[in-house]
């Protein structure tokens, strides 16, 4: 293999030519939520240290946390949490290769989508 | 040239034998989240808006305690997995390696500082 012109190949053509689909959204949407939850996780780590720290320190972490930017970073967090979350079933759902016919996977991804948005609204509400 | 069929050559080179370990990691952490994630968010979103007062006493309880350290623990395990696969994915060569090693650094920095806090409130 190691002739082979590796450097300067056509690609075959992938991402830049389908058409969005749910499948290939809610895919995709599940690995952004996912990696972007470390911003939120690190964010609650650090309240969780200010609160072991002292009052002082805490009423600092405590006042960003609960600032409009805090608000957004939890609420995308919460949604982003429900999302892979739901998104996460549905894989442990896949691995058992259940739920891989095109109209099942549809169903599937509306309902990852729609529980997801479901269950923040509902967790806000209830919290 | 050896006198062997393609098939010898082959025999007992087969497969790496260990390539299914990081797909069961995740599920099994996914599994354990399933269950942790809900109950923390209900926890933890109790305690936040609280004062200092109230968010040390509720975190001195077992239950919230207990629920954030595990959450914590797999939480940050099953994203240093996760993170390994998406630097694998889109970064290559050294700056993969680097990435995914700042990456797992993080992942038990975060981890160890989380349990370190939790522990010094709940006693």
């Amino acid at each position: 293999m190691a002739d082979v012109n590796r450097g300067n190949r056509p690609l075959s053509p992938h991402l830049t030519i389908y058409r969005p689909q749910l499948t290939s959204i809610t895919s995709i949407l599940t690995r952004i939520t996912g990696n972007a939850l470390l911003l939120g996780a690190l964010l609650v780590v650090w309240w969780f240290l200010a609160a072991a720290t002292g009052e002082g320190y805490f009423d600092v972490v405590n006042g960003i946390l609960t600032s409009w930017f805090g608000d957004l970073v939890m609420f995308g967090s919460l949604w982003a949490l429900w999302y892979h979350l739901l998104a996460g079933v549905r894989h442990l759902i896949w691995d058992n290769a259940m739920g891989l016919e095109l109209a099942t996977a549809e169903k599937l991804g509306w309902a990852v989508v729609g529980g997801s948005v479901v269950l923040t609204l509902l967790t806000v509400v209830i919290i | 040239m050896r006198y062997l069929t393609d098939r010898k050559r082959a025999e007992g080179l087969g497969s790496a034998k260990s390539g299914v370990h990081h797909f069961w990691a995740m599920k099994m952490s996914s599994a354990a989240l399933l269950i942790l994630v809900p109950l923390f968010i209900f926890t933890f979103g109790a305690a936040l808006g609280g004062s200092y007062d109230e968010v040390t006493a509720y975190f001195a309880r077992p239950f919230p305690a207990i629920v954030a350290a595990l959450t914590i623990i797999v939480g940050f395990k099953h994203f240093r997995d996760g993170v390994q696969v998406l630097l694998e994915d889109y970064v290559h060569g050294t700056m993969q390696k680097v990435l995914i090693i700042a990456m797992t650094c993080l992942s038990y920095g975060a981890m160890a500082t989380g349990l370190f806090a939790i522990a010094k409130l709940a006693l």
